[in-house]
């Protein structure tokens, strides 16, 4: 349901329309704006940065983006469908089906292997256990982990357990992907290596939004939000930045050793 | 989510925090185990209570001095005090009424025996006569029993239980030696079985003498009970009714006995023993109700934990019924594990009981078991899914920012 006139934007139909958004913490008894009236409209195949000091809202803004969170007033529409007003049975079925999450920590669970980790948002959706197999086949595939499928997180690098999360994130061919700091424990080259795999997925259409402080990553994307005090401050486009390094097939990337 | 990959989450989750599982199961087997084996022992007390007292001979008359409205028993009835004595000629008389089988008189008391520089405190001696063999159903080990109708002379002869002989003569023979008891000298004429029984009144420990010398020895006119065996179960209660006349009659007039029938025993101590095993089982309860609270903490903080898993998997696409399932599920495995575990620990621990000893027919009844298995399985899927609601009603940030 593209929206029509006023926003600018060349790539077509709006994904995500924020408007007036705003989320409230009570800290003690002080109340902390950490959304404070935001309006964001992202478009299908963007690459997204939103960047800002720490307590700047930036994590909170993902959070609400990926229904993680509920924002106290304003209205969110995603793929054209006001989804804040969706009971909590609803959102799950969006999560499992239309966002994928990359945490900085991982979040793999750590009993179950690599293979059971990215198995595990289809597991919950309810696909077969032969299509399963089947697609985590295919990612262990494409992100470099096939000698990895029975390792647990805990014999597993960094760089591999990140890769782990991004398959999985990505295993139910999501529209959004969003990513919270994805390299924040990372050294730099396994960071590169991630951003990377993460700019050809957006490169294939999934739309990715990065959540970071760090400027060597934001200054690659494509668009770059600023956030400060839980309000949009800029909003840059740069056709382009991202083009060279990664528009490429994920498969293609060579994993990093260990 | 499907139903095999809930149960196949829900095993991992189980077998992948192995200390906490193990925990949970083994509070809830302990509980579970402590109903089964302790009501084992207080049902098993009954029952062998109650084949004792069969055993006894069946078709008994008990005739107790003092009269009780009721006609049954209470603790009264044992302790009473006597308003009319009840002597060797009741006894006696009632040998002649028709459908009487047998009459044992017993008079009880406690004496020092001595024999040979040995000496034995407080052994139990008990007055009776002949009868008292068949009334009973004891055999003698060796040499024979009381002289048949000794009911006035009161020969000076014991038989000794096989307790009491072993410590007073040790490996010699005690067949016609001689025994002191009360100032008088006692010929021993025979040495009864051992039964081998532990538990109750136990021939191995006490000493028989003939009646009349027993009320001698003990300085009184009343004896302490009148067993009398009827012909058959048909004159059971025709019997009961004749016995109680005569007595009246021999009493002048006077209704100061009471006559019952050892199924009016076996009623009341299975009463009794009744409450005992509801007693034991409220004792077990209590500590399957300290398993219940154990396993409520251990999934306390065991959803405490995984709070963090609990934020990922809604994150994933988990709706909050599936969250809710997959605890259900895992405390129900676990519960169910537990309860299994404890009931088969419960039955060894009967089977053991009874391996010990044998006449002790320790089986836990099956009201028991129920109770045992229902209640840890309520308490565990209670206190497993109530946190586990709680974690899934969060939002998924605050279940995954808490870690």
């Amino acid at each position: 349901m593209p929206s029509g006139a006023d926003v600018s934007s060349a790539a077509g139909t709006a994904l995500i329309e924020l408007a007036g958004i705003e989320r409230v913490f009570m800290l003690g008894d002080s109340r902390v704006r950490a959304l404070a009236s935001v309006d964001l409209r992202i478009d299908a195949g963007e690459y997204v940065a939103v960047m800002g000091p720490s307590g700047s809202g930036k994590s909170t803004l993902l959070n609400v983006l990926g229904l993680l969170d509920r924002p106290d007033a304003g209205t969110y529409r995603f793929e054209g469908r006001d989804v804040t007003t969706l009971d909590a049975n609803a959102q799950a079925h969006v999560r499992a089906h239309r966002i994928g999450f990359v945490f900085q920590s991982f979040h793999l669970v750590p009993r179950l292997t690599a293979a059971e980790n990215i198995a595990l948002p289809m597991v919950l959706a309810g696909v077969a256990a032969r299509e399963r197999a089947e697609r985590v086949k295919q990612a262990l595939r494409d992100f470099g982990l096939n000698d990895r499928s029975d390792h647990r997180p805990d014999q597993l690098s960094g760089g591999q357990r990140q890769r782990v999360a991004i398959a999985r994130a990505t295993v139910m061919r999501p529209a959004l992907l969003l990513a919270d700091e994805p390299t924040g424990n990372l050294d730099r080259a396994t960071g590169d290596e991630v951003v990377r795999l993460l700019e050809a997925l957006n490169a294939q259409g999934v739309t990715l939004v990065v959540v970071t402080h760090d400027k060597a990553l934001g200054d690659r994307a494509r668009r770059r939000v600023g956030m400060e005090d839980g309000a949009v401050r800029s909003d840059v486009a740069q056709p382009g930045a991202a083009d060279t390094p990664a528009a490429r097939d994920p498969s293609s990337i060579e994993p990093a050793a260990g | 989510m499907r139903t095999t990959d809930l149960l196949a989450f829900t095993w991992g989750a189980a077998t992948g925090h192995r200390l906490r599982s193990a925990l949970l199961v083994l509070a809830m087997s302990i509980g579970v185990a402590a109903v089964v084996t302790l009501t084992a022992l207080g049902d098993g007390a009954r029952r062998y209570v109650m084949r004792e007292f069969s055993a006894i001979g069946t078709n008994l008359l008990i005739v107790l001095p003092g009269r009780n409205a009721t006609g049954g028993v209470n603790a009264g009835s044992f302790v009473s005090a006597t308003p009319r004595d009840l002597t060797v000629d009741d006894a006696r008389a009632l040998q002649r009424l028709p459908g009487v089988r047998a009459v044992a008189p017993i008079a009880v008391g406690t004496s020092e025996l001595s024999a040979g520089g040995r000496l034995r405190e407080g052994t139990m001696v008990m007055g009776t006569t002949a009868d008292y063999l068949q009334v009973r159903r004891l055999q003698v080990g060796q040499g024979r029993f009381l002289p048949e109708d000794d009911w006035d002379r009161g020969a000076p002869v014991i038989v000794l239980g096989a307790k009491v002989r072993d410590e007073l003569f040790g490996s010699e023979n005690a067949l016609g030696r001689f025994v002191r008891a009360g100032g008088r000298r006692l010929r021993v004429i025979g040495v009864m079985a051992s039964s081998g029984s532990g538990l109750g009144m136990n021939t191995d420990e006490m000493a028989i003498v003939p009646a009349p010398l027993a009320l001698a020895l003990f300085n009184t006119n009343t004896l302490f009970r009148i067993l009398i065996e009827a012909r058959d179960r048909a004159s059971l209660e025709p019997a009961k009714t004749r016995v109680a006349e005569l007595l009246q009659a021999r009493h002048e007039g006077e209704q100061d006995v009471t006559v019952i029938t050892q199924d009016a025993v076996l009623a009341t101590f299975d009463r009794l023993l009744g409450t005992l095993t509801l007693g034991v089982a409220g004792i077990a309860a209590i500590s399957l109700a300290v398993a219940g609270i154990l396993v409520m903490n251990v999934m306390l903080v065991a959803v405490t934990q995984r709070r963090a898993e609990i934020g990922l998997l809604k994150a994933l696409g988990a709706t909050g019924a599936t969250i809710r399932n997959a605890f259900l599920a895992e405390a129900a495995l676990l519960s169910a594990a537990g309860a299994l575990s404890g009931y088969l620990l419960g039955v060894a621990g009967a089977a053991v009981l009874r391996q010990m000893y044998p006449e002790f027919p320790a089986y836990p009844p099956d009201w028991a078991v129920l109770a045992g298995l229902g209640t840890a399985l309520v308490t565990g899927i209670v206190f497993g899914v109530m946190p586990a609601r709680r974690a899934a009603r969060l939002d998924p940030v605050q279940a995954l920012s808490q870690r």
